[in-house]
């Protein structure tokens, strides 16, 4: 047994197992969406964020869950921004287990802003907090992750793509429908395509098209995965810019001391 | 202490003698400041400066990460996430740690490659060289060890792997595998330790960082010549050199501004680039990722590692050899660290008698070629080992090994260095004496 397990480790090491293969060979095909948040100025944008969370509550949360997001973060900054009263009311839509209730045998009851949003309700659907961020390497090429580097393809496309790429074509295997899906890799899913288009009715109107629908979804689990970018952003550029100007005062001291000992060495020859 | 002859520090107040003759600290401050340093450094002294940072950045960052932080299977996930989503600033703190590794190996592997251009690493500095590489492989073991904490995919295969290679070792392998993981499979006890290891590895890097500098300031710094500072009187002396400060240490904080940067940069609009996106999926021992990859900076020793299959003819002839006991799986092990074990011993390796790489024609050639098949190696590390993928691994293991030990050996005996200046003063003025390079930031280009 403890032999096998070597042997498993090492081939894995020497062999990178056959999986690598396929999953280089059939990467899924992602399409570069514009969002609002991509480059080192983009932000998030509010509206987006608020659609996304309608369209998740009323479709994806059937199947999936976000158990790593505190429902308060919802009226965060940087975030869907809701106002209060309306992040509590929202809480109460859930219902969490409590173990302290009902002498401490525990018993479900409303969510309160300070739980987090339920764990995925059909087990094989993963959770979805940090989908966006575990999925940014799809974009290829090769795994590279460079389209991320150059075009801001990340994790957010991916689901999007996903949402919008089913064919419509299934099959049966082993007892489950696969459905065809050109994002996939290896181009069949378990998940029924849960977008249609005018699955939700958006209060201020936007489009309910298949592909709005995904890209606002996708944008608000960009969200999810990474709530804050903006203030992540914030602090970059801030530092940036002050160690620029940092530097620029290190480069003139740094002139101006070495100023005499190059005069120095132009006036004197050698010995 | 011998060393660059140099003022020293006298003691000039009643308190200052007083504690002088009790505990000359300040004297030990004063003399490591001031040292005498050659005037005549470029660019590639900086790393030092880079990478004494990134340790405290690490040291500071890791022990507030700590304060947030659970070492426990169930729970070190979703710690990570605590401390992503609801602790002030901790997204910025954990985002610095992460990438400050990556800042870490990219200052190491520039201040490697920089002794190994300029022959730093030759007498008298072969102490300050291996001290160094003991600080390297202990950062190593510190980086993989961390990368295990936020117990995501990644953390949990790699931790399976890498310590499936001590597994590989015949006869004892697998007790100390065992022994490393605190059980027969990567689970809480592997985590607990590690995470013990990785608070008390920094601090032992930090102690041999302090042996480190207590080396090279014993011999002096090296410099772009490989010419040794003049020291029969501190007059000579002092037309080589110039205190460090202010001199280098305007020079080096300016550099390391440059750097931060960018670094700033990257942690702010890019803070996942350089990680892998599977470790953000909680670690599952039932699934495994169908591309296990390590941490950039090992990349060129994996490459080494999965280089030698079964039916490369060394690992048979090694396996004949030795009635099977060497397989293609210790092999790797074995050249893995074989390759860090033949540049320990590059000083006695090495028979030129010139150190800087400036004044040997050939060696040039050869040490450009290093750097590059470096890089080969690190991209075909993160490579399926298939196609021709595991070939290009072989041929850049094969150079790595021959450069130490065929290339420096025979080099010495074949090359006809160029003449060399007789001091440090001399090359210093050679390059500030003309007009027309005065102006600019004006120090000789890092490669020269
Ligand atoms: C009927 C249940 C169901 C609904 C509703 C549903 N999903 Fe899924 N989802 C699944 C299942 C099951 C999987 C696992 C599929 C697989 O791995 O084959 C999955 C997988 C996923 C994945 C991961 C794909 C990958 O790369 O592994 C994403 C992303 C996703 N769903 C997003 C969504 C979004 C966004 C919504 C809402 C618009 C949604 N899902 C609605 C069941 C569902
Ligand atoms: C040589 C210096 C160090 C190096 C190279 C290093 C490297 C790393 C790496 C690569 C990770 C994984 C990052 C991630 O993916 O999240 C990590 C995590 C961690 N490190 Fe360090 N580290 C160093 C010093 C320290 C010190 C001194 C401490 C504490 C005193 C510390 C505490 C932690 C903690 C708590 C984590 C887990 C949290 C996290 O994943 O972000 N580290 N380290």
């Amino acid at each position: 047994m403890g032999m096998m397990k070597t042997l498993t480790a090492a081939s894995l090491a020497l062999g990178l197992s056959a999986g690598a293969a396929a999953a280089a060979g059939a990467v899924g095909e992602v399409t570069d969406y514009d969002f609002s948040f991509e480059g080192p100025f983009g932000t998030f944008d509010q509206m987006q964020l608020q659609r996304g969370l309608q369209v998740y509550t009323e479709v994806c949360a059937a199947c999936h869950g976000l158990q790593y997001v505190p429902i308060r973060t919802l009226g965060d900054p940087g975030g869907p921004g809701l106002p209060e009263d309306q992040v509590r009311a929202y809480a109460e839509f859930y219902e969490v287990w409590d173990p302290t209730l009902f002498d401490g045998e525990g018993d479900f009851r409303p969510a309160t802003p300070n739980d987090h949003f339920p764990a995925s309700g059909l087990s094989n659907a993963p959770d979805l907090s940090l989908m966006a961020k575990a999925r940014a390497g799809f974009s290829g090429p090769y795994g590279t992750g460079l389209n991320q580097l150059f075009r801001g393809m990340g994790g957010a496309e991916y689901i999007a793509s996903l949402l919008a790429g089913y064919t419509g074509e299934e099959k049966e295997e082993a007892g489950t429908i696969l459905y065809e899906n050109t994002a996939f890799p290896g181009g069949w899913i378990s998940m029924a395509p849960p977008i249609w288009g005018d699955d939700v009715v958006y209060e201020d109107g936007s489009p309910t098209d298949v592909e709005s629908l995904s890209k606002d979804v996708a944008a608000f689990l960009m969200w999810t995965a990474e709530p804050k970018l903006m203030a992540r952003k914030e602090a970059g550029f801030r530092g940036v810019l002050m160690l620029s100007v940092l530097a620029v005062l290190l480069y003139l001291t740094n002139k101006r001391i070495w100023a005499p000992v190059k005069a120095r060495a132009k006036e004197t020859p050698a010995e | 202490m011998s060393g660059i002859p140099h003022d020293h520090y006298e003691p000039q107040s009643n308190g200052e003698k007083w504690l002088h003759r009790r505990l000359p600290i300040v004297g030990l401050a004063y003399d490591t400041l001031m040292i005498p340093t050659p005037k005549n450094l470029n660019w590639m002294w900086i790393w030092g400066i880079v990478l004494t940072f990134c340790l405290f950045l690490q040291i500071v960052t890791g022990i507030v990460l700590v304060m947030h932080y659970t070492p426990d299977v169930d729970l070190a996930f979703a710690s990570v996430e605590h401390i992503m989503r609801n602790v002030n600033g901790g997204h910025m703190l954990r985002y610095l740690h992460q990438n400050g590794a990556s800042l870490f190996f990219i200052a190491v592997y520039a201040h490697i490659f920089r002794n190994l251009y300029y022959g730093s690493y030759k007498e008298p500095r072969e102490v300050t060289w291996i001290i160094g590489i003991l600080i390297y492989l202990l950062m190593m073991a510190t980086a993989f060890m961390g990368y295990v904490l936020p117990w995501g995919q990644m953390s949990f295969w790699g931790a399976t792997v890498i310590t499936g290679l001590f597994g590989a070792i015949p006869f004892i392998g697998e007790g100390i595998q065992t022994w490393l993981l605190g059980g027969p499979a990567v689970d809480n006890a592997t985590l607990t330790r590690f995470f013990s290891l990785h608070y008390l590895l920094p601090f032992v890097i930090l102690g041999l960082v302090i042996v480190h500098i207590w080396a090279f300031h014993t011999t002096g710094n090296n410099n772009p010549t490989g010419v040794e500072v003049r020291r029969s009187s501190k007059e000579e002396a002092e037309r080589d050199t110039l205190p460090f400060w202010p001199y280098f240490v305007i020079k080096d904080l300016f550099a390391l501004a440059v750097i931060l940067a960018v670094f700033f940069a990257i942690v702010g609009f890019m803070p996942n680039y350089l990680g892998h996106p599977d470790n953000y999926i909680e670690a599952n021992p039932l699934v495994t990722p169908s591309h296990i990859v390590p941490e950039w900076y090992f990349l060129p020793f994996y490459a080494i590692l999965r280089a030698f299959t079964p039916d490369v003819w060394i690992v048979m002839f090694a396996s004949w050899i030795t009635g099977g006991v060497i397989d293609a799986a210790f092999f790797g092990v074995l050249a893995m660290f074989g390759a860090i074990a033949v540049m320990a011993l590059a000083p006695w390796l090495d028979t030129s008698s010139i150190r800087s790489g400036r004044y040997r024609p050939m060696f040039k050639w050869w040490f450009w070629l290093f750097v590059v098949n470096f890089f080969v190696l690190m991209w075909a590390g993160a490579m399926p080992a298939e196609g021709i993928y595991p070939i290009i691994a072989l041929i850049g293991s094969a150079y790595w090994f021959a450069y130490f030990l065929v290339i420096l050996p025979l080099l010495g005996v074949l090359e006809k260095p160029l003449p060399q200046p007789e001091t440090i003063e001399e090359d210093f003025k050679a390059h500030y004496g003309k007009a027309e390079t005065v102006d600019g930031a004006a120090a000789p280009t890092p490669a020269e």
